[in-house]
């Protein structure tokens, strides 16, 4: 009686977190409308979604497993290569070229998630580095099939789903980005309410004590490592067929670092952290780099170090009474 | 052949220097510090502008190396390091990437961009070849005061008071502050020590591995694994992970030039496979 | 007779507004964009053509072809992600007219689909691999090739008694091309060729020069990126390479005026071919490179800034052929053919290719007075791209 109690609960928690919250709906009606409200800014609306899907990828890792990853571009610059290679040398279908790049960087996840499993944090964070540079390496020496430090040319793409080209304004790449965005992130919302998901907080909150409750912690992180870097290899291979173009910058430590950024900004482990992240970053870093387009470095990194000595804190304070005040006004009256 | 040993084991001594800091603040304050690279950068420019604006020679130029980049180091971790060490180690790394960007960008609008060259005195200059190997002078001097450095830092770690109350912090800060050990003012000076030898590790390393202001970035790799495959907890550690790295680097590019640039990723990731502590780290409990 | 006054009035008012509204439509100002890496490791790049470009305007003025131009800056950092996103906003939100800069060739090749897809010129000022202007139907070069710069090298190895060439180049586009394009026409002359590619990031030298060192060549033939030129002729010479009998030649990239002053003596007797050197002799060039130091004073024009300068040049020149028509196809067509007398000698844009026809210099580097100078000794005119040239 007691166990079913129990399990009759757990159920009940997790269905309760599938349900859509008001300020959710209003994201995405935002974000789909977005297309119609700023239609000269389309491009810049296209880096946010996949930076955003990148953001998502490693928030599965780090917020939910407490894998700390300072290589995540390998996965980005992996669906990059794999989804810019099909299309250059066997088909310009961008939906086949999505999937051979989640299919891609999702084998290198699987095939490199024994080296995270073990170690330290930092250990962790240094192999996730090695492994991203090491596959930088390989793809600047292999230039004859990447096009090496000049990058890769000639990917030509058909239109998605055989009606919508891409144009240079950007139109059907946002909406494209945006479509695999919401697809990729709806499974995403899925599988973190699901018991497996639950199971994975667990490991991440106390490995001993959930290895000691039966979960298989190895295989859990495993799955849950690869699944990031479909997402990531997703990410990769959007700003390949959006861009029509790959170089080897999509592997540099700058996206790894930048992608850790994002997550710091928007708060790990809900899955919103990485989309409100990614606009807040990219939005700061245009604002900043138009206004000083030599030393906008310097501002990121004094906002990131201002940022994690105290300001985000009052930042995340503020963000949860907005979001706390709009559920209110949803569910009509006080809780 | 041999010469190229030679070489690597200059280079080798240049990482052990510069990583040997990070290597003891990091097991001392468990603090992920990647802006170590950047207290390298600021040694290496202060020596390069000592000897242009100052006119000093280049001996005088390594202790002010070694002295700004300490100074520095104990004024930040007064102010801004320490309300950081409570904090995760995700936090920890952005702080330090925060800072780097702020180096980075911060030296290139000083600075300029450009590549900073220092004139060697001409006792350091060229070379000489004894037994068939080729040694350079400069190379030479770079060995003998990084070892020099090593072996005291070694000895002042093992015999002195100061080395056994940081061995005793680093094993166990409770229990240290507990026996009456000041913890904090040994993290402060020891990142102190660690900064400055930074320093000095930059100051030396501009005429083998080039300054300008991306290199905290581009040389942030490096030290890293040295720290990371030495292990946190000794000076020999580091020591003999940053030789095995520095020849395993020129020799690999000597011998396969194609894929010389990888090598020390893959022999990182091999070795961390095998021993995630480090090569050398007792297992921490 | 009031009736009269009154047309003439009338006419002269007419007159009046006509040639003001039209004086008012040729006022409205040609936009260029200009992308160049501002910050990065190939910063150098870009601010010595933006020197150079804020030069010409200064010296020839902004009216070109009765029409005001208007030069808009963007930083891609030398990232050629952010160099297309940046050249796909100036086309579709700024509405320029001409996309110029590019400083590597990635950032190039990037852009060119760009260029084609909207009908805009694309004018590359540094990039240098052969087969960019191929890229696009909208591509012209002013800066140069560097088979261009190297085949001549060769020649001149052979007909000075260099049998043996050991090359070392960074493995990237530019690198390739050079090391290729020499050994190619070496070999064909009968020299023998060994080859070495230190990748981009390669901060030591070393391992590579020891390789050398044990070939015991005639020459050592070398391309590395300008910022990198100095630490590659630090460690030669500490290697005591130059004693051991071994020439140092190849492209001008090595002693790149910018940095060669900083390089210091161990600089000096490198023998190297290139387009442009501070130290040509004309009293146009003189001229130039004295106005540049006095508006950038601590900075020597390099071949980038001249690459910027005729970039300038070129698309002044095509506005004049036009009359301020701006339309992508006209000012293409204008600028095939064209040629001037530039600081660095006679240049050509190549019709059937679009790329830069112009003399190669072989250099010395010497000292002149206090300052170190690529000092030429020898000419080859009108050198066209020599890879186009053979398809």
């Amino acid at each position: 009686m007691r166990a079913e109690s129990f399990e009759a609960r757990v159920r009940q928690a997790l269905y309760a977190g599938r349900r859509w919250h008001p300020a959710e709906i209003a994201f995405w009606i935002l974000a789909f409308a977005a297309f119609l409200l700023f239609p000269s800014h389309l491009l810049l609306l296209n880096e946010i979604a996949i930076l955003a899907l990148f953001a998502l990828s490693l928030d599965l890792i780090l917020g939910y497993a407490g894998i700390v990853s300072l290589g995540h571009a390998a996965f980005l610059g992996m669906g990059a290569y794999a989804a810019g290679l099909l299309a250059k040398h066997v088909t310009g279908d961008p939906l086949a070229g999505l999937a051979c790049g989640m299919a891609a960087a999702g084998l290198v996840g699987l095939l490199t998630s024994p080296l995270v499993l073990r170690g330290s944090d930092l250990t962790r964070l240094m192999v996730t580095l090695g492994v991203a540079l090491i596959l930088y390496e390989l793809a600047n020496s292999f230039g004859s099939l990447t096009g090496g430090a000049d990058g890769l040319q000639g990917v030509m793409m058909k239109p998605v789903l055989g009606q919508f080209e891409f144009d240079i304004f950007g139109r059907t790449a946002y909406l494209y980005s945006l479509s695999v965005l919401f697809v990729l992130f709806l499974i995403a919302r899925r599988v973190v309410h699901s018991p497996f998901g639950l199971s994975l907080r667990a490991v991440r909150d106390n490995p001993l004590r959930a290895s000691a409750s039966g979960v298989p912690n190895g295989r859990r992180l495993a799955a849950a490592y690869t699944l990031s870097a479909a997402y990531a290899g997703a990410a990769g291979a959007l700003l390949a067929q959006t861009t029509q173009f790959v170089s080897l910058d999509v592997l540099d430590f700058h996206r790894s670092a930048d992608l850790m950024l994002v997550l710091i900004i928007g708060g790990a482990g809900y899955l919103y952290g990485g989309l409100v992240g990614a606009i807040a970053f990219k939005l700061l870093q245009d604002a900043i780099s138009s206004f000083t387009p030599q030393y906008w470095m310097f501002w990121i990194g004094l906002f990131l170090v201002l940022f994690v000595l105290g300001g985000r804190e009052i930042i995340h304070g503020a963000i949860k009474t907005v979001v706390g005040r709009f559920a209110r006004l949803g569910k009509g009256g006080a809780r | 052949m041999l010469t190229i040993l030679f070489d690597g084991i200059a280079y080798g001594m240049v990482l052990f220097v510069l990583g040997c800091g990070l290597s003891v603040t990091m097991g001392l304050m468990n603090f992920v510090n990647l802006a170590h690279g950047a207290f390298a950068m600021l040694g290496g420019y202060v020596a390069v502008l000592a000897m242009q604006r100052l006119g000093l020679p280049f001996l005088a130029s390594l202790p002010l190396a070694f002295l700004s980049a300490a100074v520095i180091g104990i004024v930040l971790e007064r102010l801004i390091y320490r309300p950081m060490y409570a904090k995760s180690h995700l936090d920890q790394v952005m702080f330090s990437i925060g800072l780097v960007f702020m180096a980075v960008a911060g030296t290139d609008w000083l600075m300029g961009s450009t590549q900073q060259f220092i004139r060697l005195p001409a006792w350091l200059q060229g070379r000489f070849e004894i037994a068939g190997i080729g040694i350079g002078r400069y190379r030479l001097f770079v060995i003998a005061i990084c070892g020099l450095l090593a072996v005291s830092l070694q000895w002042g770690f093992t015999h002195t008071r100061f080395g056994s109350r940081l061995r005793a912090a680093v094993d166990d800060a409770r229990v240290a502050r507990g026996l009456g050990i000041p913890v904090n003012r040994l993290f402060a000076l020891t990142f102190a020590l660690g900064s400055g030898l930074a320093g000095l590790g930059g100051a030396l390393g501009v005429e083998l591995m080039g300054l300008d202001p991306t290199f905290p970035l581009k040389f942030m790799i490096y030290f890293l694994i040295v720290v990371t495959v030495g292990g946190t907890s000794s000076i020999t550690g580091p020591f003999f992970a940053a030789m095995l790295l520095g020849v395993a680097d020129v020799v690999g590019k000597y011998l396969v030039p194609q894929v010389g640039a990888f090598i020390i990723y893959a022999l990182m990731v091999v070795l961390l496979i095998t021993r995630p502590h480090g090569l050398f780290a007792r297992a921490r409990a | 007779m009031t009736h009269r006054r009154t047309v003439l009035k009338g006419v002269l008012g007419f007159a009046l507004a006509a040639s003001v509204s039209s004086a008012a439509l040729a006022q409205e100002a040609l936009k260029i964009g200009l992308i160049l890496p501002m910050t990065g490791p190939f910063a150098s790049t870009g601010r010595q053509i933006d020197a150079a470009v804020k030069l010409f305007l200064a010296q020839e003025g902004a009216v070109h072809g009765g029409r005001k131009i208007e030069v808009i800056l963007k930083d891609d950092a030398g990232n050629a992600d952010a160099t297309r996103r940046l050249a796909q906003e100036l086309v579709v939100n700024d509405k320029v007219s001409v996309l110029a800069g590019f400083g590597l060739t990635p950032l190039a090749m990037a852009t060119a689909q760009i260029a084609t897809q909207a009908k805009v010129p694309q004018i590359v000022m540094a990039a240098a691999t052969a087969t960019i202007t191929e890229a696009s139907p909208y591509i012209a070069r002013t800066s140069f090739t560097l088979p261009q710069a190297s085949e001549p090298m060769a020649d001149w190895a052979w007909a000075n008694g260099i049998k043996k060439v050991f090359t070392v180049v960074t493995d990237y586009g530019p690198g390739i091309d050079a090391e290729t394009s020499f050994a190619n026409k070496f070999k064909a002359a009968g020299g023998t060729v060994e080859s070495v590619r230190v990748p981009l990031r390669g901060p030591d030298f070393a391992p590579f020069l020891q390789r050398v060192s044990e070939a015991k060549p005639d020459a050592l033939f070398v391309f590395v990126p300008s910022g990198v030129g100095a630490q590659f002729m630090k460690q030669f010479v500490e290697r005591g390479l130059d004693k051991a009998g071994i020439k140092l030649i190849g492209p001008g990239d090595v002693v790149d005026d910018d940095i060669l002053q900083g390089i210091g003596d161990v600089a000096l007797g490198a023998i190297t071919t290139h387009h442009y050197s501070a130290a040509h002799d004309s009293p146009a060039n003189k001229a130039f490179v004295e106005a540049f130091q006095k508006a950038n004073p601590g900075m020597r024009p390099n071949f980038m800034a001249v690459g910027g300068y005729d970039g300038m040049k070129l698309i002044a020149k095509a506005l004049e052929a036009t009359k301020g028509d701006a339309n992508g196809d006209k000012l293409i067509a204008a600028m095939k053919g064209a040629s001037w007398e530039s600081v660095r000698g006679p240049v050509k844009i190549d019709p059937d290719t679009r790329d830069i026809v112009q003399n190669i210099y072989v250099r010395k580097t010497e000292k002149v007075g206090s300052e170190l100078q690529n000092v030429e000794f020898a000419t080859i005119k009108d050198v066209k791209d020599p890879v186009k040239a053979r398809k």
